[in-house]
């Protein structure tokens, strides 16, 4: 296949007309014309509601959405009636949450991390205090990784779930999920990952994991904002009850009862972020034809050159793994004596796009004893004009602010 | 445009030494929520006049800086002054001036251009406020 880096760049019309170096694809990525024109394509020409009317242009939606669904699927090699769409990766954690959450009993362990993203954090703290069960969080190690050899120590035969990163918005570090698979499998305990930052960084298989739960956001890996997926295990599905009621999640209302629609849709009420889903599938289908092998190690060189580069700032210190083991290329660093915030701004100065603060990873913030990070976050579409920016940008803030 | 921002005015404000006040009449801590910076306030009254005010910020240069302005300019003034600071700020941030003694608040204009840093401004004022109405009480 091949892989052309200023080619791939040139798909994206925000990045093609020059004068930004977005390192904060983290946050959210950006999109190439081939979702955009997706979008464009089926609110111009199939823009109806779905699983509804009967007319054509329904029809057309219907076909556009639940072939977004397959899209999905194929992309995490999983059954399409596993996977729910949702509006993002916080949304899918929290039907998790409120939905699996209400099956557990007072006393029942649910296992996070200290690294977590609030989002794979507060809902568990939500459920403690509205079921009485027993939040744990796994402890770090000293690099910003997982203290995987806690696992045993930390999950019980009380445990009934490990949710966890796949890898952190943070430190970059990637979760060896076959150890905490097997953890959990040893107490009967199911496993959620929060892949909100791994899913851009090539395709998954799901199956092969081994996981139970699975959580990410459109909007990190070069689909609309708004559109999520929370795919789960059909039989977890099956037993789970549905989070909310009204239209699209039934299959029969009486004034007595309601009998809920099947999987996925018992999850889906109201009408869903149909043009959304459509460039999720898109985005999936665009991300399937590039070389990964290829993607993977044009991110990881652009990495390496951004750990070297930091590591020379004097005072610059990087937080989480050092090397390219195990990570994604997510790369945070502290600069003594400058504020994140600051570095930011000065940044965006030299059109350097940053992410400074605490990354919605408050306690991880505490173990570090940080009130934040500043942090380049790249994605397939960087090049080595975007870290020679930030270096030189960060050699001037440094100069700057200290 | 990110430069005006850190001019030699604010940045020395920013590094200028910060002091805790070791028997206040109040003292407060508030979180910026968006960023985790920390401000924590200490001011002492005598004679119902602000007589000190200490500050230790983990924070952002403008955040540092704005605690620093508020250290030195408030003393020797009465409670309503915070008020009228707050004001001044506001002014500030609108592309208004500053009345007296607010008058060094003008370094902070240029960030009336960068809307999600006006919060690191305002978070001393947020606790300048809470630590009188604590003194109040």
């Amino acid at each position: 296949m091949g892989f052309d880096a200023t080619a791939l760049r040139a798909e994206f019309p925000l990045l093609a007309r020059g004068g930004l170096h977005y390192l904060d694809s983290g946050a959210t990525s950006q999109l190439p014309q081939a979702v955009l024109d997706a979008v464009m394509a089926f609110e111009s020409t199939s823009r109806a509601n779905v699983l509804r009317s009967v007319h054509r242009l329904a029809e057309a939606a219907t076909e556009a959405y639940e072939g977004a669904r397959s899209d999905v699927a194929r992309y995490l090699n999983v059954a399409s009636d596993e996977i729910v769409f949702t509006s993002g990766t916080t949304a899918a954690i929290n039907v998790v949450a409120r939905s699996f959450g209400d099956m557990l009993q007072p006393g029942d362990e649910v296992v996070v991390s200290q690294i977590e993203h609030h989002a794979n954090f507060v809902p568990w703290q939500m459920l403690r205090d509205r079921r009485g069960i027993v939040l744990k969080a796994l402890p770090l190690t000293a690099d910003g990784r997982l203290d995987l050899a806690a696992l045993g120590r930390v999950v019980t035969p009380r445990c009934k779930l490990i949710a966890l990163t796949h890898a952190s918005n943070v430190t970059g570090a990637v979760t060896d999920v076959a150890s905490v698979v097997s953890a959990a499998r040893a107490v009967g305990a199911k496993v959620l990952l929060d892949g909100a930052q791994r899913v851009p960084h090539g395709p998954l298989d799901l199956a092969a994991l081994g996981v139970d739960f699975y959580a990410f956001s459109g909007h990190k890996m070069f689909a609309p904002t708004g559109i999520g997926v929370l795919w789960a295990r059909k039989a977890l599905l099956e037993a789970m009850p549905p989070l909310l009621g009204g239209g699209e999640m039934i299959r029969t209302v009486t004034l007595e009862r309601t009998i809920w629609a099947d999987v996925p849709h018992k999850f889906e009420a109201g009408t869903p972020p149909i043009a959304q889903a459509v460039g999720l599938g898109a985005a999936v289908r665009w991300l399937s034809a590039l070389d990964w092998p290829a993607v993977s190690a044009h991110e990881m060189r652009l990495t390496q050159r951004l750990l070297d580069g930091i590591g020379q700032i004097g005072g610059a210190r990087i937080v989480g793994p050092a090397g390219l083991q195990g990570r994604i290329p997510v790369v945070s660093f502290d600069l003594e004596g400058a504020h994140p915030h600051d570095i930011c701004q000065i940044l965006d100065g030299f059109d350097v796009a940053l992410r400074g603060g605490h990354h919605c990873a408050q306690p991880l913030m505490d173990y570090l004893g940080l009130a934040g990070t500043t942090r380049a976050s790249l994605a397939l579409y960087n090049n080595d004009a975007d870290i020679d920016a930030l270096l030189k940008g960060l050699d001037s803030a440094a100069a700057k602010l200290r | 445009m990110s430069d005006d921002l850190y001019q030699r005015a604010i940045l020395q404000r920013a590094k200028g030494p910060a002091k805790r006040l070791d028997s206040p009449s109040a003292s407060v801590t508030v979180d910026n929520p968006l960023c985790g910076d920390r401000v924590t306030l200490d001011i002492k009254l005598e004679n119902g006049a602000i007589a000190a005010v200490g500050h230790l910020v983990r924070g952002c240069a403008l955040c540092q800086a704005s605690a620093a302005v508020i250290a030195a300019t408030l003393p020797g003034h009465a409670p309503a002054a915070a008020d009228a600071g707050r004001e001044a700020l506001d002014s500030v941030l609108m592309g208004g001036i500053a009345q007296a003694p607010w008058q060094e608040l003008a370094i902070f204009a240029p960030v009336q251009r960068h809307r999600s840093r006006q919060d690191c401004v305002r978070l001393p004022f947020d606790a300048l406020a809470q630590a009188l109405a604590q003194a109040k009480t």
